[in-house]
C-alpha cells in the first residue's frame, strides 16, 4: 500500500441549534483517519453516527468547524482534487427531466471530456451498470434501484482514482446489492481506492480490507474486520450429545437442539467443563473457538455509547 | 467558464422541458384578442392600445418566471439534492451559480424575444404602414429583459440565504419599491427629519431603479430612443447584476448543504 488516499486531521463538525443557535450539536468530533491507496475501506456506524457528515465534509458540501483533510495529497479546498474523485450521494436524486444518457453526458461535459470520448464513455458506463436499454428513458420514470445504478455510473464516469460511496447498498434488493458489491470489487481490481459508508455490517465484512467504526460522532476503531473482532474477548464452544436425564449444572447454560447441546465457556474453563460433561455421560462432538462477529463488536460500541449518553444526561440533571 | 456554459444550457433545457415557454401560447392568444378588439373599439389609437397591452403582458409574464423560477434555481437543487453529485465534481460554486443565472436569462431572452416578435406582428396587423420609430418596441422588449435579469439576480441572492417563500416576498418587495426609486429620490425632503432624509436618499440610490427600464410610452407613440440611454441602461443592469451576483456567490460559497 502506498500513500494515503484520504487523510483527516482533527476533522470536526458542530451544528448550531436552539434559541439563537447558541447551542452546538456535535456531528463529528476530532476525526483522525487514513484511507490507504488501493484499499476498500468501509465506514460503518448506526444512523446519525457521522458517516454522511464525514463524506460531505470531504466533498466540500459542508464545511468543517475545525480540522482539515487531504484527498490524494491535495487539500479538500483544492477544486482540482475532484477530477480524481467519484462520489455517490446517499439516496441519489438527479435531474428527472433528463434521460440517463443526457445526465451522464452533462457530467462528462463538466469533466471536460471531448465529444467523441463522452459518447463512448457514456455508453460504456450504461452497459456497466446494466442500463444500456434504459438510457433514453427520463429519470423520473426510474425506480430507486435504477437511480442507484445511474449514481454508480456517474461516480465512475471519469475513471477516478478514488471512489467515495455513501450507503451504496441502501434500498437495493439482494440482486442489486450483489451487483454493487461486484462493482466495488472490480474497482479494487482496477487499482482504485474505494471508501463506502454502510450500516449493513455483512457487506463491510465481506468487502473491506479495513473498516472504521464511528459511533456518536467519534471514531471508535479502525482495522481489518478480523482484527477488530479479535479485540473482543474470545470464548470456546463445545458441541456435545447427551441422551437421558442429567443433573450437570452446566446444562442450564447450554442451548439444546434435539439430543445435541451447544455450550459456550471462557477459554480457561474449557477443560473443567469437558471433564464435567464426560462424567455426566456426554459425547463431545467438537470444540471450536468462538469468533465474535463485526456486528457484536459494533453493537458493544453502540451500547457503550448509549450508556455513556444516558450517564451524562443523569449527571446533567 | 466553460462549465458555466454547461450548467446554463442544462438550466435552459430544464425550463424548456418543464414547459416554461408554454406561456408564449397564452401571450399569443392575448395579442390576437387585443388586435381584433382594438381594431373594433379604438379608432386611431390601436397602436397605443396594443403596444401598451403587449409590453405589459411581456413584463408581467417575464416577472412571474424571473421570480418563481429564479428563486427555485438554487433552492430546488438543494431541496432535491441534485446539487450534491454536481458540486462533488470539479465545479466551483460560483460557476454553478453563474450557470444557473445564465440559463434563466437565456430562457427569458428567448421568451421575451418571441413575444416581442409577436407584438410587432400584431402592430403590423393594425398599422400596415410602418415607420422607423416602430422599432422602439424592440428596445422596450430589450429593456424588459434587462429588468428581468436584475430580478433573477435578486431572486438568486435571496434564495441563497433564506426560504423560497421569503425569497419570493423579498424579491417581489424590492421590485415594487424599485419601481418607485425615482419618486423616493425626488421626495420633498423638508417634511422629514435629517436622519430620514439621509436614509431615504441612500435607499433611493441603493435600490434598483426599475422605472428606468420602462419606455412603454415611447414605444406606444413610436418615438425613437437615444443610443446613449440604451447604453446607460445596459451598463446599469450589468453593474447592478454583477454586484448582486457577487453577494450571492459570497453567501453561497460558505453555505452548508443539508
Amino acid at each position: 500500500m502506498g500513500a494515503a488516499a484520504i487523510e483527516t486531521e482533527n476533522l470536526t463538525k458542530l451544528y448550531p441549534h436552539g434559541f439563537l443557535n447558541l447551542k452546538k450539536r456535535i456531528s463529528l468530533e476530532g476525526l483522525n483517519m487514513q484511507v490507504e491507496t488501493g484499499e476498500i475501506f468501509g465506514f460503518i456506524g448506526p444512523n446519525g453516527a457521522g458517516k454522511s457528515t464525514t463524506i460531505k465534509l470531504l466533498m466540500r458540501l459542508i464545511f468543517p468547524t475545525a480540522g482539515s483533510a487531504r484527498i490524494l495529497g491535495k487539500p479538500i479546498s483544492d477544486i482540482e482534487m475532484h477530477r480524481d474523485v467519484g462520489y455517490l450521494p446517499e439516496q441519489p436524486y438527479f435531474y428527472d427531466y433528463l434521460t440517463a444518457t443526457e445526465l451522464l453526458d452533462y457530467f462528462a461535459r463538466i469533466h471536460d471530456m471531448t465529444a467523441a470520448g463522452r459518447k463512448e464513455r457514456v455508453q460504456q458506463m450504461l452497459k456497466k451498470v446494466g442500463l444500456e436499454t434504459a438510457g433514453k428513458i427520463q429519470l423520473r420514470k426510474y425506480s430507486k434501484g435504477m437511480l442507484q445504478r445511474v449514481g454508480m455510473a456517474q461516480a465512475i464516469l471519469h475513471d477516478p482514482q478514488l471512489v467515495i460511496l455513501d450507503e451504496p447498498m441502501s434500498g437495493l434488493d439482494p440482486v442489486g446489492r450483489r451487483e454493487v458489491r461486484d462493482m466495488i470489487l472490480d474497482l479494487k481490481r482496477e487499482g482504485k481506492t474505494v471508501m463506502f459508508s454502510t450500516h449493513i455490517l455483512s457487506d463491510a465484512e465481506m468487502l473491506c480490507d479495513r473498516v472504521g467504526v464511528i459511533v456518536g460522532g467519534k471514531l471508535r476503531g479502525v482495522g481489518a474486520p478480523a482484527q477488530l473482532v479479535d479485540m473482543k474477548a474470545q470464548g470456546m464452544e463445545i458441541l456435545f450429545e447427551l441422551t437421558g436425564q442429567s443433573t450437570v449444572p452446566l446444562l442450564a447454560k447450554a442451548t439444546r437442539t434435539g439430543d445435541r447441546y451447544r455450550l459456550q465457556v471462557p477459554e480457561p474453563d474449557l477443560y473443567g467443563a469437558i471433564e464435567q460433561l464426560r462424567a455426566a455421560g456426554a459425547t463431545i462432538l467438537s470444540v471450536s473457538q468462538v469468533r465474535a462477529t463485526l456486528e457484536e463488536f459494533f453493537m458493544d460500541l453502540v451500547e457503550a455509547d448509549r450508556a455513556q449518553a444516558a450517564a451524562v444526561e443523569v449527571s446533567g440533571k | 467558464m466553460k462549465r458555466v456554459g454547461v450548467v446554463a444550457l442544462n438550466t435552459f433545457r430544464e425550463a424548456v422541458r418543464d414547459r416554461v415557454l408554454y406561456n408564449l401560447l397564452f401571450f399569443a392568444l392575448v395579442m390576437m384578442a387585443a388586435s381584433i378588439i382594438a381594431g373594433q373599439i379604438s379608432i386611431g389609437i390601436e397602436q397605443t392600445v396594443i403596444a401598451t397591452l403587449g409590453l405589459s403582458a411581456i413584463s408581467l409574464l417575464g416577472l412571474l418566471i424571473a421570480i418563481f423560477i429564479g428563486v427555485g434555481l438554487v433552492s430546488k437543487e438543494m431541496d432535491k439534492r441534485t446539487l450534491y453529485a454536481l458540486l462533488a465534481k470539479p465545479v466551483r460554486r460560483w460557476e454553478f451559480l453563474l450557470g444557473k443565472f445564465g440559463g434563466l436569462i437565456l430562457t427569458l431572452a428567448v421568451n421575451t424575444a418571441a413575444m416581442g416578435v409577436g407584438l410587432f406582428l400584431a402592430l403590423v396587423y393594425v398599422k400596415p404602414t410602418l415607420e422607423r420609430g416602430d422599432a422602439t418596441v424592440f428596445v422596450a422588449v430589450y429593456f424588459i429583459w434587462l429588468k428581468l435579469a436584475l430580478v433573477v439576480a435578486l431572486a438568486l441572492l435571496f434564495s441563497c440565504f433564506t426560504t423560497p417563500l421569503l425569497a419570493i416576498l423579498f424579491t417581489a418587495g424590492i421590485y415594487i419599491v424599485g419601481l418607485y426609486a425615482q419618486e423616493l429620490r425626488n421626495m420633498p425632503m423638508q417634511v422629514m427629519s435629517p436622519g430620514m432624509t439621509a436614509l431615504t436618499k441612500w435607499l433611493s440610490y441603493l435600490l434598483p431603479n426599475f422605472e428606468n427600464f420602462n419606455i412603454m410610452a415611447l414605444a406606444a407613440h413610436s418615438r425613437p430612443v437615444p443610443g446613449a440611454f440604451i447604453l446607460q441602461n445596459t451598463l446599469y443592469a450589468a453593474v447592478y447584476c454583477t454586484i448582486v451576483l457577487t453577494g450571492a456567490v459570497l453567501v453561497f460559497s460558505r453555505r452548508n448543504l443539508k
